[in-house]
């Protein structure tokens, strides 16, 4: 289910129309206008990415980086191969809106894609898509020859010397690859463990070339910014935090799915969009930014508004945007044994102490979930967090101690609660 | 070993890359060769990668052949055990497990007569639980044959499907 409230990828996508994300559909809609009006201006590379910088976006994937900044940091005069790389590789759990906008709107990732390239001086791009979305993969292959065919990629863009062309690459089945540089590994044909940074991508990337990677997000959001200007993208959200975002409504709520609202937006606003909580039971708490980002109390998160300077704040992050509602029957400790197992399921093994941490972290959750929990348990854990988090190559450490550390602490009492009295202190529903 | 059809789409492959970066297009034809036998294969035996599958996609590639095993091994869909004529991966991740995700995986588990990560005894099914397809406001989810999203599986859907699959 997909609902769009007000936003700059979705405005005027019809999702119930099963043609919404063709070509026609999106021309009319004023699609590929940026890319004419830049391509025909001949407008500076400099101009294009000044733009994107004044418009505020930020990248939309997790990290929340500048999107404009990260385009300056390519060499555009650099002669040689460079590449401008999307991230499709959406597998945070609680994450599910790049494959939105790949069924529904995927040539505005083509366009945002193209004035990308444009924009850093690269002739080719790919698009890597996540393994198990494979109806949405040949989807965006169609949408692809679509633009081809319409002299939008290949040679001689439009008649003006411009070339650029895209592909797409199908992942199957690696979380860490949604990581940049384990990304760009896969993308080379290899495991997907990640790189030390520095260097980073803009300077040695994809086969040690310029390379720059943006979520699916953000570049769905380039045309609009060209369009429109990177004002009116400003003002679309508050300062600092330009633009609506997509966010992704899951778990105890009675409409979940997709809802593009300003960023700024209440969170109390946007539970009532998604139809409040699920039979009217009463929230308890919310993971705001997919499975990685710290847990906040339900009281806490009513008083937030959905922005990256208002979570961070509070002590989470946005992320990507994935908001992960859930109900007074959820047994925390149950929840935190999932996502424990989760990261150690998906750690790459490259580094020992994410590779033996995530490991021990969820044995631990798990032997206190099944009532064999030890009175140091609590410590223990708190231990090996800090012997994982920031001491590897990338952040799946941080990523896998976060939760353990948000929900042991706001949620304290039921850990204790599990360890003496050997059960639950909530009656939830699976187990 | 592998059919021309299946060839010629590893070629499609290829060509999305530069032409000394074969290897990038390892992921997709190992998929490609996958794919090809569990479409034609009669026993679990038959429908996985094996190390002459592997092996055989490698040379084709003129890449190392355990470079190409390493990628088999790494990711989770490549499937290196016997499966059934119909993998059924259930998503029991935190989103998923709050919509019922568990009962899924367990009601399907009940009506097969297996538990996870087993085989029926005629072949026909393989039950996998799989981590976070990315389809959490579908949920429950489940994934089949790898490139097959199946949403909202509540048992009555659930019923409906698997008396689909002969």
């Amino acid at each position: 289910m997909a609902v769009f409230v007000k936003g700059v990828i979705f405005d005027g996508v019809d999702t119930t129309q099963p043609d919404c994300w063709r070509l026609a559909a999106y021309e009319a809609r004023g699609g590929y206008q940026a890319l004419r009006s830049i391509l025909q201006a001949q407008m500076p590379q400099e101009d294009v990415i000044a733009e994107v910088k004044n418009s505020g976006l930020r990248g939309r994937g997790g990290a929340g980086f500048p999107t404009g900044l990260k385009w300056s940091f390519m060499p555009r005069s650099f002669p040689g191969d460079k590449y401008v790389v999307c991230n499709t590789d959406e597998g945070e759990p609680g994450t599910f809106k790049d494959r939105d906008i790949l069924r529904y709107n995927p040539h505005a990732l083509i366009e945002g894609m193209i004035i990308a390239g444009y924009a850093m001086g690269t002739r080719v791009g790919y698009n890597y898509i996540h393994g198990e979305i494979f109806a949405e993969y040949e989807l965006f292959e169609a949408a692809l020859d679509e633009a081809r065919a319409a002299g939008y990629l290949g040679e001689n863009i439009l008649g003006t010397g411009f070339s650029f062309d895209l592909f797409a690459h199908h992942g199957y089945g690696a979380y860490i690859c949604g990581e940049e540089t384990a990304l760009l590994e896969s993308l080379e044909g290899k495991k997907g463990q990640p790189r030390f940074k520095p260097p980073f991508p803009a300077s040695f990337g994809l086969y040690g070339k310029p390379t720059t990677i943006n979520n699916t997000e953000s570049f769905a959001s380039v045309p609009f910014i060209i369009r429109d200007g990177a004002q009116k993208f400003l003002e679309a959200g508050k300062p600092n935090n330009g633009g609506t975002k997509l966010f992704s409504v899951s778990g105890h709520v009675n409409r979940p799915g997709n809802y593009e609202i300003p960023l700024g937006t209440p969170f109390s606003a946007l539970l009532e969009m998604a139809g409040g909580m699920k039979d009217g039971s009463r929230l308890k708490a919310v993971i705001p930014g997919g499975s990685s980002a710290p847990v906040l109390p339900g009281e806490v998160m009513m008083d937030l508004t959905m922005d990256y300077d208002s979570i961070s704040k509070a002590g989470s992050m946005l992320g990507s945007g994935a908001v992960i509602v859930m109900n007074d029957q959820v047994c925390m400790v149950k929840a935190l044994e999932r996502l424990a197992y989760f990261y150690h399921e998906e750690s790459c093994g490259q580094c020992t102490p994410c590779r033996e941490g995530t490991g021990w972290l969820y044995r631990v959750i798990h032997r206190i979930e099944n009532g064999q929990g030890r009175p140091e348990d609590l410590d223990l854990l708190n231990s090996v967090g800090n012997n994982m988090a920031g001491r590897t190559i990338c952040a799946l450490a941080d990523a896998a101690v976060f939760p353990v550390r948000s929900f042991t602490k706001h949620f304290r009492d039921e850990f204790e609660y599990h360890i003496e009295h050997r059960k639950c202190l909530v009656e939830h529903k699976w187990c | 070993m592998l059919t021309a059809e299946s060839l010629a789409l590893i070629d499609r492959e290829v060509a999305k890359y530069p032409a000394d970066q074969a290897r990038s297009a390892v992921m997709s034809a190992l998929r490609i060769a996958l794919e090809e036998r569990r479409q034609t294969g009669t026993v679990p035996e038959e429908r996985c990668l094996t190390t002459e599958v592997i092996e055989f996609v490698a040379n084709y590639l003129g890449i190392p052949p355990v470079a190409a095993y390493e990628v088999a091994t790494f990711y989770n869909m490549y499937d290196m055990k016997p499966v059934g004529k119909y993998k059924i991966t259930v998503c029991t991740n935190l989103p998923c497990a709050l919509r019922g995700g568990v009962d899924t995986a367990n009601y399907i588990s009940r009506k097969l007569g297996i538990g996870l990560g087993e085989t029926t005894p005629d072949g026909k099914f393989t039950l996998l639980e799989g981590e976070c397809m990315g389809a959490c406001g579908d949920a429950p989810v489940l994934l089949l044959n790898n490139h097959s999203m199946c949403s909202f599986m509540t048992p009555e859907a659930i019923d409906k499907k698997l008396a689909e699959l002969e």
